[in-house]
């Protein structure tokens, strides 16, 4: 069997999922970092929608002073990541947004009456940390986060002093009555930090995640290459020097294919534990040594145990034979073909077939001294519980079927 | 003569194949895209497509979802023998599945089998389908579809061996078209079966 010219295919070519975005889909619901005003999530959904800016603003606010708007906002704020670009300069525009929002909530917090000198610091202070994180580059922000063992620290170190100033104030000041209600003030405030955080911790997680699968899709790329490297350049190397040496070209090419299959296709299997990676090896063994391309079909499989391994031995035997014998001599143009070997496994019934479309040859007529068939083949068989059987005529092919009855356990 | 379309981007292959085929077919069309392929399928009218598995635009399994049903023929080549790429082509409609490792004189006996109407199965597709078959336990939904008969196993075990239409004819004891009207009455369950490990297969790789 002659392989065809170029039978190459695009084996590192992966299959594009359809549904890709064309150049005629909306462009993706991003963020804006520049033509903000405050968070950038009415520029991109604006963008998004192919609605203007105006509107989409407008209909923001109309939502927030309802008070959905608000949530909606938030949570787009969270979700939508940010476009990576180059975050460009406050604006006079923005810091007017966010003095509208500060007026705003003070305004709201007017009308809700009470409270209001109390809240006022917590507003001042929330919109700070807000403008402090917005102002933080991304890759500030990263490079924080990265040293996580002084985030460790830094984080133990918080929360002492939390607990330090808590335990503190409540000794100090509480009388023993009070003590549930502080604590549920304590506990209203800890939830504002935990408010500001939260979106914090979610890009962190975030970043991270990318970041991890960029990484190993390097590595995997990296593997392939070095994959490519040792074993498909190698041999094109080897091919090119023996180009004058047509059967040792075709069991190179034979074994390189056999090797690149293996390792794109085929779930890493130990050769030494299972029945049909036992037998796709040895058929590779015969293969390289011997130049002759053999099929391998493999249906169920098994634990390999003794009586398997001398099965697995036989069959091995009746490749190389059929490796040896089946053709002319090596080198004739009349060489044929292939070898087929079926290894099935039928509940504890195994059988292996091995059949060449060689000369075949009159079994009576083999000599009594033919060590491979009698001794290799059928007595081992023999010896350990199975049988061996072979048919073959002149012209016919041969064909050995092994047969084995798993050990019962 | 069998009217043949090659379908494969590789360049190089479709020349390959064509040298081999030499005169015993007529080459009346190539492409090496989906999109080509269609056209290709739809201007020139073939009997037989040669059509590659993984082809840009995709796949082959693409071409046939557009194309078929049709009077056209469709044999698979592909150099994988990966389960799902068998499977996927063939559920998709095409009459066989060789490698391409094949040789000219098996590719053209092939063509000649599916142009008239039959299905090819190499001994992996073969190996594949008793595998996927195998557990004749599983509950079935259609029996008549989920499970294969004894004669079917026994033709597909020959072919799995190795052996050619003739021959299993010959140990069997029956007509070579018998041997055909087992081997397409696989197909057919292999394309309408629900069987579990076919449809997990399937539905892995969004072809149902």
């Amino acid at each position: 069997m002659r392989p065809w010219p170029g039978t190459c295919d695009h084996l590192f070519v992966p299959e594009t999922p359809s549904g890709e975005s064309t150049d005629l889909a909306p462009p993706r619901l991003e963020r804006r970092a520049d033509r903000r005003l405050v968070g950038g999530v009415c520029t991109g959904l604006a963008e998004h929608l192919g609605l203007e800016v105006l509107v989409v603003r407008l209909a923001f606010a109309v939502l927030v002073s309802a008070g959905v708007g608000v949530v909606a906002y938030v949570a787009l704020w969270l979700l939508v990541p940010q476009r990576k670009e180059p975050q460009t300069r406050r604006e006079l525009g923005q810091l007017f947004a966010y003095g509208a929002l500060v007026l705003g909530l003070s305004l709201f917090t007017w009308g809700a009456g009470a409270l209001n000198w109390a809240v006022w610091p917590v507003v001042a202070g929330g919109i700070g940390v807000g403008i402090i994180w917005q102002q933080a580059d991304p890759e500030r922000r990263r490079w924080w986060v990265r040293n996580s063992q002084a985030m460790w620290l830094r984080s133990i170190i918080g929360i002492l002093l939390v607990a330090a100033g808590l335990i503190a104030f409540l000794a100090q000041k509480v009388r023993p009555g009070q003590a549930g209600q502080v604590l549920l003030g304590s506990g209203v405030v800890l939830a504002g930090v935990a408010v500001v955080l939260a979106p914090w911790l979610l890009r962190f997680w975030r970043d991270l995640d990318t970041e991890r699968r960029e990484r190993i899709r390097s590595q995997e790329r990296a593997e392939v290459a070095a994959h490519v490297h040792d074993s498909v350049l190698h041999t094109l190397t080897l091919i090119q020097r023996n180009s004058h040496d047509p059967r040792e070209v075709q069991r190179l090419a034979r074994a390189q294919e056999r090797d690149l299959r293996a390792w794109l296709y085929e779930p890493k299997a130990d050769a030494e534990q299972h029945l049909a990676a036992a037998v796709r090896k040895a058929a590779a063994e015969v293969e390289d040594h011997h130049g002759l391309p053999i099929e391998v079909v493999c249906v169920g499989d098994c634990p390999l145990d003794d009586r398997l391994g001398a099965m697995l031995q036989a069959a091995r035997e009746a490749m190389v034979n059929a490796a040896k014998y089946a053709d002319g001599e090596p080198g004739d143009q009349g060489r044929t073909s292939s070898l087929s070997v079926y290894a099935e496994v039928a509940g504890d019934e195994i059988s292996i077939f091995v059949r060449d479309r060689g000369k075949g040859f009159d079994l009576d007529a083999v000599p009594e001294d033919r060590m491979g068939l009698r001794e290799s083949i059928i007595g081992r068989m023999e010896r350990n519980g199975g049988k061996a059987e072979i048919r073959t005529a002149p012209g016919e092919g041969t064909e050995v079927r092994l047969e084995m009855r798993r050990e019962s356990k | 003569m069998t009217r043949v379309v090659l379908v494969d981007d590789h360049q190089m292959f479709r020349s390959g194949v064509k040298a081999e085929l030499g005169a015993s077919v007529e080459i009346v069309g190539e492409a090496g895209d989906v999109d080509e392929a269609i056209e290709v399928i739809k201007t020139t009218g073939p009997d037989v497509v040669l059509l590659d598995v993984h082809l840009p635009g995709g796949g082959g399994v693409e071409v046939l979802r557009q194309v078929l049903p049709s009077d056209t023929k469709f044999l698979a080549l592909s150099v994988s023998d990966a389960a799902e790429d068998v499977i996927g082509v063939v559920r998709g409609g095409a009459r066989g599945y060789v490698t391409k490792t094949i040789s000219g004189d098996e590719l053209t006996n092939a063509i000649g089998r599916v142009a008239e109407g039959d299905a090819v199965f190499s001994p992996r597709l073969a190996g594949f389908v008793l595998d996927a078959f195998a557990a004749a336990d599983v509950p079935s939904i259609d029996p008549e579809l989920d499970q294969l008969t004894q004669r079917e196993r026994e033709v597909l075990r020959l072919i799995a061996r190795g052996y050619a239409y003739k021959e299993i004819a010959k140990e069997l004891f029956i007509s070579v078209k018998t041997v055909e009207t087992h081997v397409s009455s696989v197909l057919r369950k292999l394309q309408l079966s629900n069987r579990h490990e076919l449809s997990r297969w399937a539905a892995a790789r969004r072809l149902v």
